[in-house]
């Protein structure tokens, strides 16, 4: 089960900002997905490997060659707000 | 003109490299088809101007294709189903989309699909939901919902997806067509927009088994920009198998009290008898792990989703929100209004699951009962060729039907995920009709076979022998009742 603080600290850390209404959503739904997902807290998984890719492969390794990338317009041809040929973003010293 | 767009896929290419089908007036035929789309299917649809000059086929002689959203594509309006992603134009094109330019097939448009293909129904795009070809009541299926409803409803030949924990197969059995997840590593998904990076496989969505080899044959292969691809080493043919004998299909034993509708479970019962019939046996199999597959997978997908979607921060593409001149600030406003209620969820959901003190409870344990799902499969796989169930646990249902209930749209994944834990390939074929639980007209089931990893031709061919031996002709619009 999650709390209504725990919704919170978890919006802050996925830096989303939820309304009033979707924190209440959130702590129900939430709550009853886990409710469900619990049930592989009681099983017994001692001494299982975890998985986390399922083709076994190790090591992919390419020729370290320079080659040609995006020139850097293209690059910035979708930003929001490019400026001087840079990504441009508000500074993190306001906070 | 009708009789263009009946060819399926390979015929049309037999044709075409026989010099008997003009492929311009074949690819004309179905951008006029494309373009009468009243299903929602389509975000975008190639009409022959500037923004599609990137995508331009220089020898035309494959069936003209169907792109899900997600594949970016150079130039084209790509947004994964989403707000943040609105106008989005890639500068480079996914090497799923460059391989089916490159063998001659164009794009006839790009389709509609759930955001960040999140969700099982294609209420969750942002541009609206997708109608299901069989009833304009009823939803198509997720997330690959507009490839299926096009290739259903007589708007592409065929299409290509994207497949996490079902959104090829479910949506190909709600709209009663062929839908292949390959196994992973298969296809390259380079340029593919991530949603589950170790589970997201790209697939065809398609009328017959044929031409779902047809269209592998093109996609598979090891990429350079993808390193965990490995493609299929023996390539892919075309199927030609007969019959079943000699083949054994396992059916889980979980199945006798695992709740799917009546309807379903006739058509897949009827199903086994028609492998039999064909020479193949059926056989019990254990895979006591597979219960658990949801919870693991409910865990693993949106703890990768998370991580994945932080990139959405309006500083380098995309929709940038609010700020103020201070970074946090746009970050929390972009993030909030470009995404949608499920994303949101998810996001919520995996970043919960891998916050400190719930690690090990959560992301930990998934990740072993998907090593537990694997093993069970492995072992299945010594006594029997393949693994069958029904696709997904009922009909199409309505639009609306399970919007309010996260956690009963999630479990309409029962049969489609541990496949996708597993990595294994698994497809959905149209096996009959069947009434949904409340009433109605009836709808397509789908019938699912599930192969061991790099298994593609030996599935192909059985799923082809069945295909031949059910026949499945209905389409939407005929008379039933």
């Amino acid at each position: 089960m999650i709390e209504r603080d725990q919704v919170l600290h978890v919006a802050k850390l996925a830096r989303l900002r939820l309304s009033e209404e979707e924190v209440e959503s959130m702590v129900g739904e939430l709550s009853g997905i886990l409710g469900h997902v619990d049930r592989i807290g009681n099983l017994d998984l001692e001494g299982v490997e975890p998985t986390s890719h399922v083709v076994a492969l190790e090591n992919v390794l390419r020729a370290d060659e320079p080659r040609p990338s995006l020139p850097r317009e293209v690059a910035l041809a979708e930003a929001p707000e490019p400026q001087d040929g840079a990504f441009r973003a508000p500074s993190p010293q306001a906070e | 003109m009708t009789d263009l767009l009946a060819l399926t896929a390979l015929e049309a290419h037999e044709a075409m490299v026989a010099g008997d089908l003009d492929a311009a007036e074949y690819t004309a035929a179905w951008r006029e088809a494309a373009a009468g789309d009243e299903l929602n299917a389509y975000l975008w649809r190639d009409e022959g101007g500037e923004e599609s000059r990137a995508i331009a086929v220089e020898r035309d002689c494959i069936a003209p294709i169907a792109v899900k959203d997600i594949f970016c594509t150079e130039g084209v309006p790509t947004t994964a189903g989403s707000k943040i992603l609105e106008g989005y134009r890639p500068p480079y094109s996914s090497t799923a989309v460059r391989k089916l330019i490159e063998a001659g097939a164009p794009i006839l448009g790009k389709t509609n699909m759930d955001e960040f293909a999140m969700g099982s129904s294609n209420e969750n795009s942002a541009f609206g939901p997708v109608l299901n070809p069989w009833g304009s009541d009823r939803v198509p299926g997720g997330s690959s919902g507009g490839s299926a409803a096009v290739v259903a409803g007589g708007l592409a030949p065929w299409a290509i997806g994207t497949d996490t924990g079902g959104s090829i197969r479910q949506p190909a059995a709600f709209c009663g067509i062929v839908g292949l997840k390959p196994t992973y590593g298969a296809i390259s998904r380079y340029g593919m927009i991530a949603f589950a990076s170790s589970l997201d496989q790209c697939g065809p969505l398609t009328r017959t088994v044929s031409d779902a080899a047809l269209l592998l044959s093109i996609l598979q292969g090891k990429d350079p920009c993808d390193s965990t691809s490995v493609g299929l080493e023996a390539g892919v043919s075309l199927p030609g198998r007969e019959d079943l004998s000699g083949l054994r299909f396992g059916v889980p034993a979980e199945l006798g009290h695992d709740e799917y509708d009546v309807g379903v479970r006739a058509v897949f019962e009827q199903t086994l008898r028609k492998i039999e019939d064909l020479g193949g046996e059926i056989a019990e199999v254990a895979l006591p792990s597979t219960e658990h597959g949801i919870s693991a997978y409910y865990v693993i997908a949106p703890a990768e989703a998370s991580s994945n979607l932080a990139r959405y921060d309006g500083v380098r593409y995309g929709v940038r929100r609010g700020g103020d001149g201070d970074l946090i600030e746009m970050y929390e406003t972009t993030r909030s209004e470009g995404f949608g209620p499920e994303v949101k969820r998810r996001i919520m959901l995996g970043t919960y699951a891998l916050s400190s003190g719930y690690y090990d409870a959560y992301y930990g344990k998934a990740q072993k009962v998907r090593t537990r799902i694997a093993t069970d499969y492995a072992e299945a796989f010594s006594a029997v060729d393949f693994v069958v169930t029904p696709t997904a646990p009922s009909v199409s249902f309505k639009l609306g039907e399970k919007t309010d209930d996260p956690l009963a749209m999630y479990l309409n994944d029962f049969f489609t995920v541990p496949m996708s834990l597993a990595g294994i390939p698994a497809i959905s074929i149209p096996a009959g009709l069947a009434e949904p639980e409340g009433g109605g007209p009836q709808l397509p089931v789908g019938f699912q076979i599930a192969a061991p990893a790099f298994g593609e031709q030996a599935l192909l061919e059985a799923a082809y022998a069945l295909e031949q031996g059910i026949g499945f002709d209905a389409k939407p619009g005929d008379a039933n009742g």
